[in-house]
């Protein structure tokens, strides 16, 4: 989508078509000529893999929309008449869960990379947010569609989720009165979840377009966070990235077979296979794994409003990343100092992943503390602080010599 | 120098901490429930036919007074992968079943069951139940997958490559077996009963069934072990009637995508050995001897 095109067109109706509408250039522009750096590591095909799952639950979801009833006395039986009379119903249904996991890891991944990698800093700082809004956009669909099951779980993840708005002074109980669409979570509420279950994808399909553009306009960043400076830094789209990128999804179905067709209730809870009932509670409600650091940094402060304020918070501060990053080096290659505060980050985000499992009690309340206070800390005190004082290593002179001296 | 300490530091406490969190780890009141050898456990499990039947009698006598199965019809008998009863076989069992109907001209009958027809309850809803039972007892349709206990750190993350799934049917297992005296001090509080494996100890559910309480056709003992088999056999099943289908298609999908993936491999290596070359180059190695 950059730079002009260099794209001939093969035929007759394709020359007559480009004249017309220059889509086979911009395709070929994008997918094919486009430079990629030629040191970008597997890390990188992470990106493919998102295209590729959003279309495998977008696939997967108009499908299970045909047979799924959202009407609250009958979503539960649907979803099980879906796994018992649809011919490969149980596929779609556990394709549609586990891709769900599956999806989330992959974005985890991402980000983790474009952290490490220092992806985020300029000219990229867009591309960034657009991630972070992508990130919130499907938080807000998986949550959206967990709650479809109207199983226990769904119903009472769906009760605490959405009275997280009540922390809101004054208006709280206004807003979750609207969220919910009556008095407490019901039919209103399971139909406006279904409505915004199948909207969001595609504007989350429309953001990636927009993300998409926004890292041809600026260019991968890669390994060594140098930008390429000649054409011996890069090779075109095509083959390259698309083979490689091809071999990762291959690779990455298989984790995905393994779940649906081996252990497809690993990541699901128990409870959920139990019809919602109000006037039951579950010993005990957990949100799906990809929420459970946030939940743990909730739960880690005792007051409601400061937890909630705690929770968007640590999502939020994701975007302010470009500018909360002081250092000039992107890669964590050079940056020594930043590369164990990264992992320690990491160690941190899974930790409290696993604390957000646990009852909050005991040694899990104060490690959930203390991990949260380094997640808020690596952000505002760590990262502005190590652009300044931190001696980094010095940087290649090219993307070829660095990936000549790696080996050599 | 000083940060990097700190870091260092900061890493060790957390780490001392975590290894800490496991002594703190058991305190939950569910007592875990023996691990139980299934047929139908692995990437190439199958269902014990005979197994089903069995366990679908002892539903039909004993389990099916109190307890619902709403999602599954008689048809479902006949189905592959299930208990290979014969459609005839599933008729002949729905017919010995009243449902409730409307005769055409609009009057409330009972007419004999079909192969179409779902297994009636036995109450005609929830409220009823608890009326006369003290509790409603849930519907076994999915009750071998909406039962469960926590496996805890590290067993979750072994079970995912284990492919160890059968939590439900082990808990079901050992509460059919797990019925005691309460141990000295222990209050049971009325119409309660005591159960080693249900969270809390104490459960409404009077203990189901005893030795010879079901006979079988086939010669197995008429015993509360075989019970504790078969039954949760049978819910296995009721939960995940396309249980066998989904490992068979499985492996075939596991094959296809590790020969696609191997064969995506060598097209990778073959389309970037151009542009690796300058670097075995570096490295000291021939890249005329390098293969693909």
């Amino acid at each position: 989508m950059s730079g002009s095109s260099t794209y001939q067109p093969q035929n007759g109706f394709l020359k007559w078509l480009e004249r017309r509408l220059p889509i086979g250039g911009l395709v070929h522009s994008s997918f094919v000529a486009y430079p990629t750096p030629r040191n970008l590591n597997y890390w990188w095909t992470f990106g493919g893999i998102l295209t590729f799952m959003l279309g495998v639950q977008m696939i997967t979801g108009i499908i299970l929309a045909m047979h799924y009833t959202p009407e609250s006395t009958m979503a539960f039986n649907s979803i099980e008449g879906i796994m018992r009379d649809v011919n490969y119903g149980w596929l779609l249904r556990y394709v549609h869960a586990s891709g769900a996991s599956m999806f989330f890891l992959a974005v985890y991944v991402h980000m983790f990379r474009g952290m490490y990698y220092g992806s985020y800093k300029e000219p990229r700082e867009v591309l960034w947010i657009l991630g972070v809004i992508l990130y919130l956009l499907m938080m807000a669909t998986a949550f959206m569609g967990y709650v479809l099951v109207w199983g226990q779980m769904s119903f009472w993840a769906a009760t605490v989720i959405t009275n997280l708005f009540s922390a809101i002074p004054g208006v709280g109980d206004i807003i979750v009165t609207w969220l919910w669409g009556g008095y407490a979570v019901g039919n209103p509420t399971l139909n406006r979840f279904y409505s915004l279950h199948y909207l969001l994808p595609f504007v989350i399909a429309g953001v990636v377009v927009l993300h998409v553009w926004a890292l041809h306009v600026a260019g991968q960043n890669n390994p060594a966070g140098i930008e390429p400076k000649s054409p011996k830094d890069t090779v075109p789209f095509t083959p390259y990235a698309t083979v490689k990128d091809s071999f990762m999804i291959a690779c990455f179905c298989i984790v995905l077979a393994w779940l649906v067709f081996y252990v497809p209730n690993y990541l699901l809870s128990a409870d959920n296979y139990i019809p919602a009932n109000p006037a039951v509670t579950p010993s005990e409600i957990v949100p799906e794994w990809y929420y459970l650091p946030f939940y743990a940094i909730l739960r880690s402060i005792p007051n409601k409003l400061l937890g909630v304020t705690a929770l968007f918070s640590s999502i939020i501060i994701l975007a302010f990343l470009p500018w909360l990053d002081t250092s000039r080096v992107r890669s964590a290659r050079y940056r020594p100092l930043f590369r164990q505060f990264f992992w320690l980050f990491v160690i941190a985000a899974v930790g409290l992943g696993y604390l957000g499992s646990k009852p909050p009690e005991g040694i899990y309340v104060v490690l959930s503390r203390v991990f949260t206070l380094y997640y808020f800390a690596f952000f505002l005190i760590i990262l502005p602080l190590l652009g300044i004082f931190e001696k980094t290593r010095p940087l290649p002179n090219s993307i070829s010599e660095s990936v000549l001296k790696a080996k050599a | 120098m000083k940060i990097k300490n700190a870091a260092f530091a900061f890493a060790l406490a957390a780490g001392i901490a975590a290894s800490a969190a496991p002594a703190f780890a058991q305190l939950a009141e569910q007592v875990p429930p023996p691990r139980q050898s299934w047929s139908f456990s692995g990437p190439f499990g199958q269902f014990d036919q005979a197994q089903l039947q069995r366990g679908f009698k002892i539903y039909k006598e004993v389990c099916s007074t109190c307890h619902s199965m709403n999602l599954l019809s008689f048809r479902n008998l006949a189905d592959p992968g299930g208990p290979g009863y014969t459609e005839a076989q599933a008729a002949a069992v729905a017919a010995e079943y009243k449902i409730k109907a409307v005769s055409d001209s609009g009057q409330p009958i009972e007419r004999a069951g079909r192969l179409a027809d779902h297994f009636p309850a036995p109450f005609p809803n929830d409220e009823a139940a608890a009326a006369a039972l003290g509790k409603a007892p849930p519907d076994m349709s999915t009750l071998a997958k909406a039962r469960s206990y926590s496996r805890g750190f590290p067993w979750f993350i072994f079970d995912f490559f284990t492919q160890y799934q059968e939590e439900g049917p082990d808990y079901i297992s050992a509460i059919l077996k797990g019925y005691k005296d309460p141990p000295k001090g222990f209050t049971l509080p009325p119409n309660g009963h005591y159960n080693e494996y249900f969270p809390g100890h104490v459960i409404a559910m009077p203990p189901p069934l005893q030795d010879g309480q079901v006979q079988f056709d086939d010669g197995s003992p008429a015993t509360l072990e075989q019970y504790a088999k078969d039954v949760p056999a049978f819910l296995e099943w009721a939960s995940e009637p396309h249980l066998i289908q989904r490992k068979r298609v499985g492996f075939q999908v596991m094959i296809f995508l590790i020969v696609l993936s191997g064969l995506l491999y060598f097209t990778k290596k073959k389309v970037w050995h151009e542009v690796e070359k300058p670097r075995e180059a570096a490295a000291g190695q021939n890249p005329a001897k390098t293969s693909i």
